[in-house]
């Protein structure tokens, strides 16, 4: 009931954001939003599923490059080039994970981390040119007032995030709280037990890869049309590593941790520029430093990270 | 022919890089069946302490041993501060920790030493050795450099009481500790010996590919792909693998598939091993009881 209470609160909270925001912002929130859609993909993968994926930089960016290449070079709107993209991804994902999943988390963890660090240089790829850009990138033209109403570009954008994320994470909850969601879990906790009570783990962790990628997909899409522009190197072993801790840091297997999980990836870089003024250019450190000590302090003191922090005071508060 | 034989051995110095590094992974995950994600930048750390030195004044071979000293006590001091502390926990807690490492080893580089491209200097200076004109001094030394690495660690290993007791506590810790081995100091000399390689094998690639703080982030990932290729599981097949690699890598990039997108013949190897041969060319299948 109070988390009912406090997923309402936040919804209401979000989606008047544009009436007191504005400009830049608003555009922040829009990538908070765009992040906590991408952390949910890799959580349900990572949290509850218990896979490890370093490369999920990789499929927002076929996402955002895939989006983009479908708005800019055939010209479509971007609600089906994003959805598109986004099939894409599933597959993408799906394929993927079809050889690493069969191997235990620490070689699907050096695949992905391979495909992580490959990735900028496979968009640059020059024979890919006429699609990608190249090194340069792809402009994509913002998208136009939504629904026709009277809205100003940030506006638009923040709101059309806002929908997918309610739509995406009501599609996670839906999801894990019945039959599949209790598979994955079984699979992450005890996967001879999984079997042998009739899961198909091989099949159910590759569909949650699929999904995953999916989920990565929708906000590399989302992501491409916010910024207006796509480059192989934003879509480096940085981004996905980031991804990693924001789960870690929001909390693994929790859908309400992304959130505290993409303020924190989108706010602590952002904070550390600024902190340039003070220590110089070798401030660009500063992020790195946080997350790394952040993420080996969750794991000794808060393995379920902000989220789990957040339960236990509740169930605390509760006994007294 | 002797652009081909130039390009073999870049191949082969870069892979000597690789094999070490591929080395110093494996040692860590025989004991503890965990691959040190943080291994590149440690060893990066490593390199710019090297660097540091250089520039103050030092001779190389002082600021060398120093930086190979230094770096082991700095692998059993992370071993026994930051890794044990979760040493029973699940597979995805280490991984994430290795990570944090990872990020902290780059912060750290880039705030001390800033994030400009440094060159950094190489011993082997001066003509090529043997009179041979497909390969630079310092590819040479490298690859000398690292044949060393090899036998060092494997007469270490093959004819030294510790270096038994470090394979005994690896293998069967139960039983190890049954004798008196003192496995957890095991585990913590094995991460010393690890962090030295990896000093090691930066300071060699540095000359090559220039020293930054995201310096090792290739050469981790051929490292993997090595491993992966070799036998994860298998110190000679990780360092076959490593130098393959190495060769693999530079032959494709100069002839195949062009420089622009060297990085995706590892991810094509360690994916196509785990298809077809997940063990790995010299690795033992694993069989687990249910």
């Amino acid at each position: 009931m109070a988390s009912r209470l406090a997923w309402g609160l936040a919804v209401v909270f979000a989606a008047s954001a544009p009436f007191w925001m504005s400009g830049y912002h608003l555009y922040q929130g829009a990538q908070v939003l765009i992040y906590a859609i991408a952390l949910l993909g890799l959580n349900l993968l990572t949290g509850y599923n218990g896979q490890l994926s370093l490369g999920h930089g990789a499929f927002f960016a076929i996402g955002g490059y895939g989006a983009s290449i479908l708005i800019v070079k055939l010209g479509l709107p971007y609600y089906v080039a994003i959805p598109l993209a986004s099939a894409v991804c599933f597959v993408a994902g799906f394929l993927f994970g079809f050889p690493a999943l069969r191997f235990g988390g620490l070689y699907l963890a050096l695949a992905t981390f391979a495909l992580a660090v490959a990735t900028p240089q496979l968009l640059a790829f020059k024979r890919l040119d006429f699609l990608t850009g190249g090194s340069e990138g792809l402009h994509v033209p913002k998208p136009g007032p939504l629904l026709g109403l009277p809205l100003s570009v940030d506006q638009s954008v923040y709101w059309l995030c806002l929908a997918v994320a309610i739509a995406l994470f009501a599609i996670a909850a839906n999801l894990l709280r019945g039959r599949v969601g209790r598979a994955l879990v079984a699979i992450r906790d005890h996967p001879i037990a999984a079997e042998s009570m009739g899961v198909d783990a091989a099949l159910y962790k590759t569909i949650c890869f699929g999904i995953s990628a999916f989920y990565a997909g929708v906000a590399g899409g989302l992501d491409a049309i916010a910024v207006g522009f796509v480059s192989p190197e934003s879509f480096g072993l940085a981004l996905s590593l980031a991804f990693l801790v924001g789960i870690v840091i929001g909390g693994l297997a929790s859908l309400g941790g992304v959130i505290f999980g993409a303020l924190f990836i989108e706010f602590v870089p952002n904070y550390a520029d600024q902190l340039t003024v003070y220590f110089g250019e070798n401030a660009k450190a500063l992020p790195g430093a946080v997350y790394g000590v952040m993420m080996i302090a969750m794991m000794a003191v808060a393995p379920m990270g902000i989220a789990g922090l957040f339960r236990s005071l509740a169930q605390r508060l509760r006994k007294a | 022919m002797v652009e081909l034989l130039h390009q073999l051995s870049s191949g082969l110095a870069l892979g000597g890089v690789y094999a070490i590094t591929a080395l110093a992974l494996v040692m860590i995950f025989q004991a503890t069946q965990l691959v040190n994600f943080a291994q590149g930048e440690m060893a990066m750390f490593s390199t710019y302490v090297a660097w540091a030195l250089l520039q103050n004044g030092w001779n190389y071979w002082p600021a060398f041993a120093f930086t190979v000293a230094l770096s082991f006590v700095g692998g059993v001091v992370i071993e026994r501060a930051i890794v044990r502390p979760f040493a029973h926990a699940p597979i995805l807690a280490s991984v994430i920790v290795f990570i944090g490492l990872g990020f902290i080893f780059n912060a750290l580089a880039g705030f001390f030493f800033g994030y400009t491209v440094q060159s950094f200097d190489t011993p082997f200076n001066g003509r090529p050795w043997f009179g041979a004109k497909f390969m630079s001094a310092h590819e040479s030394g490298a690859i000398v450099v690292s044949l060393i690495v090899l036998a060092l660690v494997f007469a270490f290993f093959r004819f030294t009481p510790l270096g038994l007791a470090m394979r005994a506590a690896a293998q069967n810790p139960a039983s190890a500790r049954l004798v008196g081995v003192r496995v957890g100091w095991m585990l913590a000399l094995g991460w010393g010996l690890a962090a030295a390689i990896g000093a090691i094998a930066g300071m060699m690639a540095a000359p090559i590919v220039y020293l930054d703080p995201n310096m090792m982030g290739g050469i981790l990932l051929y490292a993997f792909a090595g491993a992966v290729l070799g036998g994860i599981d298998n110190p000679w097949g990780a360092v076959l693998g490593g130098f393959t690699v190495g060769v693999v890598e530079n032959l494709l990039g100069a002839y195949v598939v062009g420089t622009e997108v060297k990085l995706s013949v590892a991810l094509i190897i360690i994916v196509g091993v785990l298809v077809a041969k997940p063990s790995g060319l010299f690795g033992r299948r694993i069989v687990a009881r249910v």
